[in-house]
């Protein structure tokens, strides 16, 4: 009888975890429902944000999610290889703990607190030193020149991404170094014993072997960067603009939510608010949904040969 | 021209040396943000940041109703957080084990691990704000308490997995039904890392701030009525930060110094205790 009565209430805690996301997914649909009715799919093409004529649309705050992210990935991704390289390959035994829980603080530290020291530290010296060197040496540049010109601001879609950057490295790599140490012993003993060098091991049979780990890893970054809050709303500008320019200000899809949520009027308002997190979080859960499975991939992989 | 031999060392060290760099980088952020926060943070921190609530602009003031109101949201946040996760933990580790069901909720579980928390926000609004009409507490304490599941589920999944079955099947041989063999046995053997799991979870909603903004959302005076608008730290710290005022500002880097002390601190206890454990195995 008790036994029966356990059984059944755990599973019932789990149903009730499972089912969180199929709720998410009503409330926010039925909460867009009024801009979906009015808008439909062009609401991700509108670059317009007006809430006086109450006309909105998704495709600026998209495009800073997209390209925010972008900018966290690129520099992320070959920063937490170097540190996932670094803790699995080159640190001595009693470095490995304190560097990968140094690290691992990182994600830690709450993301309102990136934001103060990102708006009141970080941008005042990026402004100030770092991109008018960036303008001087890049803005001359056939094509990707337009990216880099702009007021030396400090704020603005290029700070968000760095800061972002910084976010997820954290995330990223501690998914390398885990899958990286999952790479058996015999088989990177071969390749010294071919004479390859350390590097060599790593790029040509560590990397091929958790490919699939590694791109997981990825993903779960670009998950995070995608919805991250608050640091971004601190110092992206809130603009509803489309510029070229990574020094202009900019928003996403999550700070605008941050900035207007409380402060919309009008049903037609929150709902298109609504109408972005519901976006935000098809995308966002495409994007973890495929990272899980690819690092079950690798997980079931692993299985196999063990 | 280097011998291709030669060439190879020469690219290895260079790699290598690029490698230490990044970390180095990595670590220099954390030094910076520590840096910052101590600096900034330790000039405006006096006791009146404990005693005195938040002012208006102008007026000397603190945060004790941001504090308090924190403490509560974190408190019955875990309270209705961490009981679901650790039923649904034990089904997955006890009772579902292999099974379709337990798969899903396991694969849902990861991607909720990882949603933004300002989602959440959102959601909570719709169904406990707009219903409501208006802001409280306690949709602040649920929309921490869905952050928190996530994270017990997965570390209490763990932990039971690792108590060996051959645990479970004593107690069942002097005749224990299962639920008392998971309760009296299994729990009590993980019972540290299912601890340092809600140690974690805490960690992580403590400073959540996008959850909070739509449920929550803050209070300028003293308040303790779960059914309105509570002060937390987070909001606060984000509505002074944000705020023309300098003395608005001082008092958010106050805060965001507790806040991150005790966000460290929360980590670093969950993270000996376990290693602890580890080791006693």
């Amino acid at each position: 009888m008790q036994d029966a009565l356990f059984r059944h209430g755990t599973r019932l805690a789990a149903v009730a975890v499972g089912s969180v996301v199929l709720a998410i997914l009503v409330a926010l649909t039925v909460g867009a429902w009024p801009a979906i009715e009015r808008f439909g799919v062009g609401f991700l093409g509108s670059a317009s944000w007006n809430p006086v004529t109450e006309e909105f649309g998704a495709l600026v705050p998209i495009y800073g999610t997209l390209v925010t992210s972008a900018i966290a990935l690129l520099i992320a991704v070959p920063v937490s290889f170097g540190v996932a390289l670094f803790i699995t390959e080159l640190a001595p035994g009693w470095l490995k703990r304190p560097v990968g829980t140094a690290i691992e603080l990182l994600a830690a530290i709450p993301s309102i607190i990136y934001g103060m020291w990102g708006l009141f530290v970080f941008a005042p010296l990026f402004g100030e030193h770092v991109q008018p060197w960036l303008t001087e040496r890049l803005a001359g540049l056939p094509g990707v020149g337009v990216l880099f010109d702009g007021p030396p601001m400090g704020i603005g879609v290029l700070t968000a991404g760095i800061i972002l950057a910084v976010m997820v490295i954290p995330f990223i790599a501690s998914v390398m170094r885990d899958v990286f140490e999952v790479v058996p012993a015999q088989l990177k003993e071969s390749a010294y014993g071919l004479g390859a060098t350390t590097w060599e091991v790593v790029w040509k049979v560590v990397l091929p072997y958790t490919r699939v780990g590694v791109i997981g890893g990825i993903m779960l970054g670009l998950g995070r960067a995608l919805g991250e809050t608050m640091a971004v709303t601190f110092v992206i500008g809130n603009a509803h603009e489309l510029s070229a320019s990574l020094f202009m200000p900019g928003n996403t899809i999550s700070s605008i939510l941050a900035n207007e949520f409380t402060e919309a009027v009008g049903e037609i308002y929150l709902a298109s608010l609504i109408y972005l997190g519901l976006i935000l979080f098809g995308i966002t859960f495409v994007v973890l949904a495929a990272a899980k499975l690819l690092l079950i991939r690798l997980g079931a992989r692993e299985g196999r040969r063990a | 021209m280097l011998s291709p031999y030669r060439r190879r060392l020469v690219v290895n060290a260079f790699n290598l040396g690029v490698s230490v760099l990044m970390t180095l980088f990595g670590l220099f952020w954390l030094a910076w943000l520590l840096w910052t926060l101590l600096s900034q943070g330790l000039q405006w921190l006096g006791p009146h940041v404990f005693t005195a609530s938040t002012p208006p602009p102008g007026e000397q003031g603190g945060l004790a109703n941001a504090i308090v109101g924190s403490l509560l949201l974190t408190g019955f946040g875990v309270l209705i957080g961490a009981p679901l996760g650790l039923l649904a933990g034990t089904f997955l580790a006890e009772f579902g084990r292999a099974s379709r069901l337990a798969a899903a909720v396991r694969f849902i579980n990861d991607v909720l691990l990882s949603a933004p928390s300002i989602l959440i926000g959102v959601f909570v609004y719709t169904v406990l704000v707009v219903p409501f009409g208006h802001f409280s507490g306690w949709a602040g304490a649920v929309a921490l308490a869905l952050i928190v599941v996530p994270v017990v589920v997965r570390t209490t999944e763990d932990m039971l997995k690792l108590v060996p079955d051959a645990l479970r099947e004593a107690a069942a041989a002097l005749g224990a039904p299962y639920w008392k063999v998971v309760v009296a046995i299994v729990y009590r053997a993980a019972l540290g890392g299912i601890m340092t799991g809600v140690l974690l979870a805490v960690a992580r909603i403590s400073g959540e701030t996008a959850p909070l903004l739509f449920t929550a959302l803050s209070n300028q005076f003293w308040s303790t009525d779960m059914s309105g608008p509570v002060a937390n730290l987070p909001v606060v710290i984000f509505q002074f930060a944000m705020s023309p005022y300098e003395d608005w500002q001082h008092l958010a880097w106050a805060g965001a110094l507790l806040i991150t002390l005790a966000v460290l601190a929360l980590n670093i206890v969950a993270r000996v205790a376990f290693r602890r454990r580890k080791a006693r195995q």
